[in-house]
């Protein structure tokens, strides 16, 4: 059987991925996909512990209630960007730098 | 299954919202057609009925009955949930009246936005009560997505889309850390009850490992309550959303973010240690986490604000500062600290609250958030003036307002559990604070303006609700009794002491 290690290297590497990319992108979709990576690292580690944590299922269903927020969430993001990018013709964040200050 | 129906006897303020939800949403399809102007007033009216409705529900339940947990322990329905509740919808109501008002939402169809401020009410009163990790996780998305949509509510309007986007990513991102030091949490302890991880923690020492995941869950809340530095999206969301929104975004989600920073540290990082003193376990130093957070979040709202020329800027970095001082009680490790929070959140929302009224009420005349329009409003219209110095002059802590008593609240709860040196950073930060609020009155009481200057003029509503918001920050300190006794049920977290 794989070690709870081996899932917990793969969660924090998915995390610090998201991460970077949320730092890095400027394209609003990009950094939407960096923030899925966040989320499903997340899941891993429920999953994970889950598994081997005796009695405890619980996590099982915190991820599936994660997966259906980030979804949600998701929707709202895309919508978001979809309504500025009428208004503003590209969805760069270095140019969605109106308010400042 | 009895648990269930027995919960939901107790679940009366909530269920009357989502049933006002319901017919929102049903009345705003049936009345599409209808001119703009009746239909908004038949919304407004469904939604005030209903937030009064929960309004009066949760004040009848405040303190009547024993605390007990909820549906197979997921929310706990305890004196603290009890006295957010009236605060929650005392907020969404002023909320509203603001929206009527207000000159951006003029011409645009409410419905919508109306069924989301019922959504997020019930929303926030879930955070308020929560004591299982997802139940805090659910609830306060709930609370997110719900505003990321408020904020952008103007489709057409460049600033509001560009707050709403920045919105989401900062939200999405620190709730993502939240959750992933929730996941490890679980890890740790093998449960989601908060109850289980008080137990959990108290057998052994974690030290950095638990450090470690209570900053990824700080960041969470951090970033629902603006604290620094998770506060980055906070002055350009309250600059971009249409004002009324910005208002409830500085009390609602706010108040509620205290409730679930007191709910998870209170109940699931400590365990009572007689008198309403509680200690901490698990090995994690958080109470140094929380202060250092405190110091940061004060100081930087107070001298940011200084630096701002336009009023809902300022107003964003006056909310930081705010949220630094209730963390300061917040570190205090008893239950005194937990009803200084509550009592600063009660009087908060109507200085708060009043303030942003004022910039409303001005944003109709003067089409203008900077502070340089406000020149020569002594003159045109001298009740706005007053209306507004007291709402500072509360917001500062000066006496006879209602401000005072907030600030006495948290700095004696702060003092006497022996953190003096913290209480003379906070009243430092209080002084700062004086200067950009009397700048604002300076502007508007002293400085000309120079094109030519109607007097204002304002119907009913502007001056009913200015009286609503006027009087419990004139009259605040001869209701300290009242006050004092109500918040003191805050003090009966479900099972602790």
């Amino acid at each position: 059987m794989i070690p709870l290690e081996h899932y917990l290297y793969i969660s924090a590497a998915l995390f610090s991925l998201g991460v970077f990319g949320v730092l890095t992108r400027r394209n609003a979709v990009n950094v939407l996909m960096s923030i899925e990576l966040i989320f499903n690292s997340a899941n891993i580690n429920l999953v994970a512990f889950s598994r081997f944590v005796e009695g405890a299922l619980g996590g099982q269903v915190f991820a599936l209630l994660v997966i259906v927020i980030a979804a949600c969430e998701a929707a709202v993001a895309l919508a978001i960007v979809m309504s500025l990018y009428r208004v503003m013709k590209n969805v760069n964040l270095d140019e969605a730098a109106e308010l400042k200050g | 299954m009895s648990d269930a129906v027995q919960s939901l006897s107790r679940f009366l303020p909530e269920l009357i919202l989502m049933g006002a939800l319901a017919v929102v949403i049903v009345a705003d399809l049936l009345t599409q057609r209808r001119p703009l102007k009746s239909s908004t007033d038949l919304l407004n009216g469904i939604t005030l009925v209903g937030l009064f409705g929960a309004l009066v529900t949760s004040w009848q339940a405040l303190g009547a009955v024993e605390a007990q947990s909820l549906f197979a322990s997921m929310l706990a329905d305890d004196g603290l949930l009890g006295v957010f509740r009236p605060i929650f919808c005392l907020t969404s109501i002023v909320v509203l009246l603001l929206s009527m008002r207000s000159k951006e939402l003029e011409g645009v169809r409410l419905g919508e936005m109306l069924a989301l401020l019922l959504t997020v009410t019930a929303a926030l009163m879930w955070m308020a009560g929560s004591v299982n990790l997802v139940m805090i996780y659910l609830s306060l998305e709930t609370v997110s997505v719900a505003s990321y949509i408020m904020v952008g509510y103007l489709s057409s309007d460049r600033l509001s889309n560009e707050a709403s986007l920045k919105y989401i990513l900062f939200g999405a991102v620190s709730t993502g850390a939240m959750l992933f030091g929730l996941s490890l949490l679980y890890g740790m302890t093998g449960t989601l009850d908060l109850y289980g991880v008080r137990a959990a923690l108290a057998e052994g020492a974690f030290g950095p490992g638990l450090l470690f995941v209570l900053i990824l869950i700080a960041a969470g809340i951090g970033f629902k309550i603006a604290a620094a530095p998770f506060h980055f999206w906070c002055p350009d969301v309250y600059t971009g959303a249409p004002t009324p929104v910005t208002a409830f975004l500085s009390v609602g989600p706010k108040a509620a973010g205290f409730a679930i920073l007191i709910r998870f540290f209170y109940l699931g990082l400590a365990e009572p240690a007689g008198g309403g003193a509680i200690a901490p376990v698990g090995g994690a130093d958080w109470q140094m986490l929380l202060m250092m957070l405190a110091v940061i979040t004060m100081t930087l709202g107070n001298v940011a604000a200084l630096l701002q020329t336009n009023v809902k800027r300022l107003l964003a970095y006056s909310s930081i500062a705010h949220a630094g001082t209730m963390l300061m009680a917040a570190c205090v490790l008893s239950v005194d600290g937990v009803q200084a929070i509550a009592a600063y959140l009660a009087i908060y929302l109507f200085m708060n609250l009043g303030a942003f009224a004022v910039v409303i009420l001005a944003h109709r005349v003067t089409g203008s958030f900077e502070i340089d329009s406000y020149a020569g409003f002594w003159k045109r219209s001298p009740l706005l003036t007053v209306a507004m110095g007291i709402f500072l002059f509360s917001l500062m802590g000066i006496p006879p307002f209602a401000g005072f008593l907030a600030k006495w609240y948290v700095f004696a709860a702060v003092i006497n559990a022996g953190l003096g040196w913290l209480a003379v950073i906070g009243v430092l930060n209080a002084a700062v604070a004086a200067f950009y609020y009397v700048k604002i009155l300076r502007v508007m009481v002293i400085d000309q303006e120079t094109g030519p200057t109607p007097a204002l003029a304002f119907s009913r509503l502007d001056l009913g609700l200015l009286v609503l918001l006027v009087v419990p920050n004139v009259l605040g300190l001869l209701f300290w009794g009242s006050l004092d006794r109500v918040t003191e049920y805050s003090q009966t977290l479900l099972d602790l002491g």
